[in-house]
This record gives C-alpha cells, sequence and structure tokens, in this order.
C-alpha cells in the first residue's frame, strides 16, 4: 500500500467519508419522495429530476459564477419537473407510475441535450467545511470534509418528521394520502395538495441532483446519476415513509455506494463493477426481506399505487 | 378489444361513416385507439419544433430531415428498420406483463444478459456447424433475458417487491454484470481501447434479408410480436392472463394459477428483450460489450405504451419510432443539434401519449347519441 501509515483503514474510512459525501443525494431525493408519496402519489420521475438539477446547477454556476445560485436553479428546475409531474396525473386516468417513467426519460433527454455545452467548462463550486482539522492523516481529512447541503439534510430530515407529526400542512399531507375523501370532506382539494408536495419533492430532488454536479462528483457529464434517483425511490419504501429512517438509510447507502471507489484505492479492482452495483443489489436485497405479499407494508400510505 | 390491424382500422374509418351512420358506434373504440395516440404524436411534434424554434433551429428543416432521415430514401428505411427490429421485441417486454397489469421497465437489463448469454453460448460452441451456434445463442439468449425478468415477476408475487422499481434495478445490476464479465473473465485481450468479448466469428452471424442490409432480426421481431398477438387474444392462455390481469380476486376464485400466469408471462416478456440482445450481437456488433447498452429497453418501454400495450400495434409504433431514431444522425449533421435531440423527442412524446389518457371515451363525434 501506498500510504503504509494506515494502510487497510482506508476502506473503513472511504466508507465512512462516503456515507457523509455519497449520501447527499440519496438523502435529498427521498425526502422529497417521501413528502410526494405521503400526500399519496408516487414520482417515479425524480431520477430525471435528479439530472436536471445536476444540469442547470451547473449551468447556472458556471454563468454567473455563485454556486449557490445554482442549487438554487436546480430546486427551481425539480419543482417545475414536479409541477408537470403532478399536472398530467390530475388528468382523469392517467397513471402516476407511467408518467413518472416519461419524466425520467424526458428529464435525463432534455438534461444531455441542453447540458452538452456544458461538459468542457469548469463552473465553480460549493465549498467544504473542513472538520477534519485536528487530524494528520490526509485520509481522516478527506473523509470529514463535509459539505454545507449535507448538514442541511441531516437537519430537515427531523424537522420533517416534526412537521408531518405536528403542523397544518403535515396532516393535510397525510390526510390527502390516507384518505382522498376524507381529505375532500373537510372541503380541500387533494389534486391541489398533491401538486404541492410533488414540487416540494421535485424542488428537493433537484438540490439533490446540484449536489452532484457541484460537489461530489463535481462535474457534470451524462453518466453522472445511474440510477441514484431510483435507488432513493425505493429507499423510501423501505424506509417506511419515515424522514428519519430515510436519514439512515441514505449514509448506508451512501456507504455502500463508496465501497467500490474505497476498494479500487488499496488496490482492488477485480470486482469494481460489482462493487459499484452495490447499492442496487443492496436495495433489491433488502426489499426482497422487507416486502411481503401478505400484508401491505406498515406505515405505506393508504391513496398509494405502488403498494396496493 | 376488437382489434383490428391499426392501418386498415384508420383506412376504413376515412372512408365508412358516409354509407354506414352505425358505424361510428361499433368502431369509435377502435378508432379512438389509432387517433388519439395519433394526435398526441403530432401535438408532441409541434412542442418538439417549438423546443428546436429556441435553439435558433427552423423547424420546418427539423421535420424535413425528421422525415427524410427515416424514410426519405431507401438507405434511410433500412436504417429505420434495423433499429425497429430490437425496439419491436423491447416493447414486448412492457407489453405482454402489461396484459396482468404489471408495469416492467427492465428491458434494458433482459436485453444485456440474452445479448450476455447469447455470446456465451456462441463461444462455447466455435467450431460447431453456424445453424447449430445459431439455434444455441437464440435460445440462450431467449432463457438469459427471459429467467431475469422471470426474477421481477417472482419477486413480485413470492415477495410482493414493487416489480417497476426491481425490474428498473435490475437494468444497473445487469448492466454491472455485463461490464465486470467483459472487462474480466470473458475479455479478449485483443480489444483494448473497447473492452469485449470475442467476436462470435463472421460464420455464425445471422446476416440480412437478400436483397436489403436490413437483418433478420426484423423478422424475429414480427414473428414474436404475431406470435405474443395470438398467445394472448386467441388462447385460452392469454385469456386467463387478461382476467388476471383486469381481476386478480376473480382470476383466484375461479381457479386461476396466478403465479403460473406471471412467471410464464414474465419469462416470455424476458425472453423476447434476450432475444433482441442476441439480435444486436448476431447481426450488429458480433461481440458483447458496453455498446449494446444503446437505450433500446428504454425507448421500447416509450414503444409499448404508444401501442397501447398491443403486440400486433407495436410493429407499426417501433418502425416509427427507429425512424426517429434513425433521423437522429442527420439531425447532428445537418442541424447541428445534439445527439440527444431523439431522447428529448422521446420525452415529449411519452408524457403527451400518457396524457392523451384523459381523452379516451370522450370524443364527442365518436360517442354515438346515447
Amino acid at each position: 500500500m501506498a500510504d503504509g501509515s494506515i494502510g487497510l483503514w482506508t476502506v473503513p474510512l472511504a466508507v465512512l467519508g462516503g456515507a457523509i459525501r455519497v449520501s447527499t443525494p440519496f438523502l435529498f431525493v427521498s425526502l422529497g419522495e417521501c413528502i410526494t408519496e405521503r400526500s399519496g402519489r408516487i414520482n417515479l420521475g425524480l431520477e430525471g429530476t435528479l439530472v436536471m438539477g445536476a444540469m442547470s446547477a451547473y449551468g447556472i454556476s458556471y454563468l454567473t459564477g455563485s454556486p449557490w445560485l445554482g442549487v438554487l436553479a436546480a430546486g427551481i428546475t425539480g419543482a417545475l419537473l414536479g409541477a408537470l409531474h403532478a399536472g398530467i396525473c390530475s388528468l382523469p386516468r392517467v397513471n402516476d407510475v407511467a408518467v413518472g417513467i416519461a419524466l425520467m426519460l424526458f428529464g435525463t433527454g432534455l438534461a444531455f441535450y441542453l447540458g452538452k455545452p456544458l461538459i468542457e467548462p469548469t463552473a465553480p463550486r460549493l465549498p467544504a467545511i473542513d472538520f477534519g482539522w485536528w487530524s494528520d492523516i490526509p485520509q481522516v481529512r478527506a473523509a470529514l470534509r463535509v459539505n454545507v447541503l449535507f448538514l442541511i439534510g441531516v437537519a430537515l430530515a427531523p424537522i420533517l418528521y416534526w412537521a408531518f407529526r405536528t403542523t397544518r400542512w403535515g396532516l393535510l399531507i397525510r390526510t390527502a394520502g390516507e384518505s382522498s375523501d376524507a381529505a375532500r370532506a373537510m372541503g380541500h382539494s387533494v389534486l391541489l395538495i398533491r401538486l404541492r408536495a410533488t414540487m416540494v419533492g421535485g424542488f428537493l430532488a433537484g438540490i439533490g441532483g446540484s449536489f452532484l454536479s457541484l460537489f461530489y462528483p463535481g462535474s457534470w457529464n451524462e453518466g453522472l446519476s445511474s440510477g441514484q434517483g431510483i435507488t432513493a425511490v425505493a429507499l423510501v419504501i423501505f424506509a417506511r415513509w419515515d424522514p428519519l429512517l430515510c436519514l439512515w438509510t441514505s449514509l448506508a447507502f451512501g456507504g455502500a455506494a463508496a465501497l467500490g471507489p474505497a476498494l479500487q484505492s488499496v488496490g482492488v479492482t477485480s470486482g469494481y463493477h460489482l462493487f459499484n452495483a452495490a447499492p442496487y443489489i443492496l436495495t433489491l436485497a433488502i426489499m426482497i426481506i422487507t416486502c411481503s405479499p401478505k400484508r401491505t407494508l406498515t406505515g405505506a400510505p393508504a391513496e398509494l399505487s405502488i403498494t396496493r | 378489444m376488437t382489434t383490428e390491424a391499426a392501418d386498415s382500422a384508420e383506412a376504413v374509418g376515412i372512408i365508412a361513416p358516409a354509407a354506414d351512420p352505425g358505424f361510428l358506434q361499433r368502431h369509435g373504440g377502435t378508432i379512438e385507439y389509432v387517433l388519439i395516440p395519433g394526435a398526441a404524436l403530432v401535438a408532441a411534434l409541434a412542442v418538439f419544433g417549438i423546443f428546436v424554434m429556441l435553439s435558433g433551429k427552423d423547424p420546418l428543416d427539423l421535420y424535413f430531415y425528421m422525415y427524410y432521415g427515416a424514410f426519405g430514401t431507401w438507405f434511410s428505411w433500412q436504417n429505420t428498420l434495423t433499429r425497429a427490429a430490437p425496439l419491436i421485441l423491447t416493447a414486448l417486454c412492457t407489453a405482454l406483463p402489461a396484459q396482468l397489469g404489471m408495469v416492467i421497465i427492465g428491458g434494458e437489463g433482459a436485453l444485456l444478459i440474452g445479448a450476455l448469454t447469447a455470446t456465451s453460448a456462441a463461444l462455447a460452441l466455435q467450431g460447431l456447424p453456424p445453424l447449430v451456434i445459431q439455434i444455441a445463442m437464440v435460445c440462450a439468449g431467449v432463457i438469459g433475458g427471459g429467467l431475469w425478468i422471470m426474477l421481477a415477476g417472482a419477486l413480485r408475487q413470492y415477495r410482493g417487491v414493487n416489480e417497476t422499481i426491481s425490474s428498473l434495478l435490475l437494468v444497473y445490476i445487469a448492466l454491472a454484470i455485463l461490464n465486470h464479465l467483459v472487462e474480466g473473465a470473458m475479455r479478449d485481450p485483443a480489444s483494448l481501447n473497447k473492452p469485449s468479448t470475442r467476436e462470435i466469428g463472421a460464420a455464425n452471424m445471422i446476416g440480412t434479408i437478400p436483397g436489403t442490409d436490413v437483418h433478420w432480426g426484423l423478422v424475429f421481431g414480427v414473428i414474436a410480436a404475431i406470435a405474443a398477438y395470438i398467445l394472448i387474444y386467441h388462447t385460452v392462455f392469454g385469456f386467463a392472463a387478461r382476467i388476471a390481469g383486469g381481476n386478480i380476486r376473480a382470476a383466484k376464485i375461479v381457479g386461476l394459477g396466478v403465479s403460473k400466469l406471471i412467471l410464464t408471462i414474465c419469462f416470455l416478456a424476458g425472453g423476447a428483450a434476450g432475444l433482441a440482445g442476441m439480435v444486436e450481437v448476431a447481426a450488429v456488433q458480433g461481440r458483447t460489450n458496453a455498446n449494446l447498452a444503446a437505450g433500446y429497453g428504454f425507448t421500447g418501454i416509450l414503444v409499448a405504451f404508444l401501442a397501447r400495450q398491443n403486440p400486433l400495434a407495436i410493429i407499426p409504433v417501433a418502425i416509427l419510432l427507429g425512424g426517429i431514431s434513425a433521423s437522429g444522425g442527420l439531425l447532428q449533421r445537418r442541424l447541428g443539434l445534439p445527439d440527444a435531440s431523439v431522447l428529448v423527442l422521446q420525452g415529449i412524446i411519452f408524457v403527451f401519449v400518457l396524457a392523451s389518457d384523459a381523452l379516451y371515451g370522450r370524443i364527442g363525434f365518436l360517442k354515438g347519441k346515447s
């Protein structure tokens, strides 16, 4: 090993660093999807939203020189895609799963189209906070370079948990998700609630995308997200629509996704592609373990088409 | 569903109403199935034209080059048909499970696995007569792809895992397996820049239809689509599948083996996509490498939805979308549009087709007097 001092410790350190770094897009997409699904609709298009968010954040950051404007642009792009999803789903007899698939293809296609000129230039990135200043070991310092977006996401999870339980908005979203009839009887428009929930979900997913292009990996190319969005959607099911569980599972997935590059850095290269597929295999395995054909999942919003 | 070949229904629809006043009432449904997706397609093309206009190109040029690149010359027709072949097969991967009410979007994964298994079979049997190798490749491709999607079906049936998400996750896993094998155990040491398996050998390629440059994969696709149509609409098995798709509890009450239905249909669906992978290897690439992940599986989803999951309607729709992707190269060269413009157009079409679902049964003149 090149770094004789810590040797194989590189791997758990890189996994820890990955859990912090790689998990952020998972975290934002899953929290966003959590809000959308709690309102009784599933948006599979967040994969496309993630890629569009990454592209628009990079573009705006490049044009304006401010990465934070890029983050905002990514969020707005995501909210617009969410509004498109919700708008089409409000039409009678339109299936939300199918619309999600369509928007997944549309979002990635549009991002590749508009992002063509962005592959070459370098845009200003988001700054990182150095929590590893106390250590002399470069790997520790690298693992503890934390982005502000990650901290925002970590803070957002308990806030959402609290908001779902106690605020008026949280209650409305849950009512729409559990029984649209009840929400309607209370005099609320279910379509409007779901429109807002899907837009907020898209906003968060877009921000998750901005993290991809502006911090880690930190550039725009067409292979930037391969299935992270859809993994995060599956993760919400595993997390039982609970924002706090979304946080823990996102961290676990970030660690799993960092396994491949970490092993490669210590010279284990043979199964590189298989280790890169670890998050997908993990998702599938978790879904196999936790789902059951005999009962609906505990905590599943009753109006959600995907858990019928 | 009263299903006629889409083209003939349209032709009849134009001529007959004047002669037969009851015609619209009886065939309104069929006309809707042609008219509404057609209108959605036109609307999508219009929106795409505006989109292209915003990037400073002339939309009329766009439409001309799209037509010219897709259907304008015999050369472009052959290009279109070559691309339509895998699209028919991957569309069946979505359309067959749809009869059971399942949304499978993992055709791309089954295509990759089918390509891998077909290539493995060909490499293992080197030296045998080409026909034996080709038949073995077909079998291996169908079985490989079939088992891949059957896995998603089994997870749905026995573990309640959502088949849409699992089949999509399986795409990424299939791609990882392909890259792993192509860069490792199955790598041809001579392939330096683009890691690939060894070639299956020129003699074992399935070749082209005489007089054309279109490979036999198109015939495979058309036969598979017709067979799927007969299976779904003209056999007891297909009838049972449609009952299970319409009402799963009713199907269980009358004693249909729902598990068997799901597993068989998923196997056939994946088998079709696996065959597409075999065709791409045995007619186009000659070997397996990452080029195979060209997105045919994802375009196939759109084909299936645009054809309203009807196996027979898949054939013309696949040719149409094959034409759109065939024209991509020309749009790139003549108009300077990025290669992703085809993806954007496909996305817009998909969105419009789904939104047009709201129109069924609402078009005034097709509703009749009641």
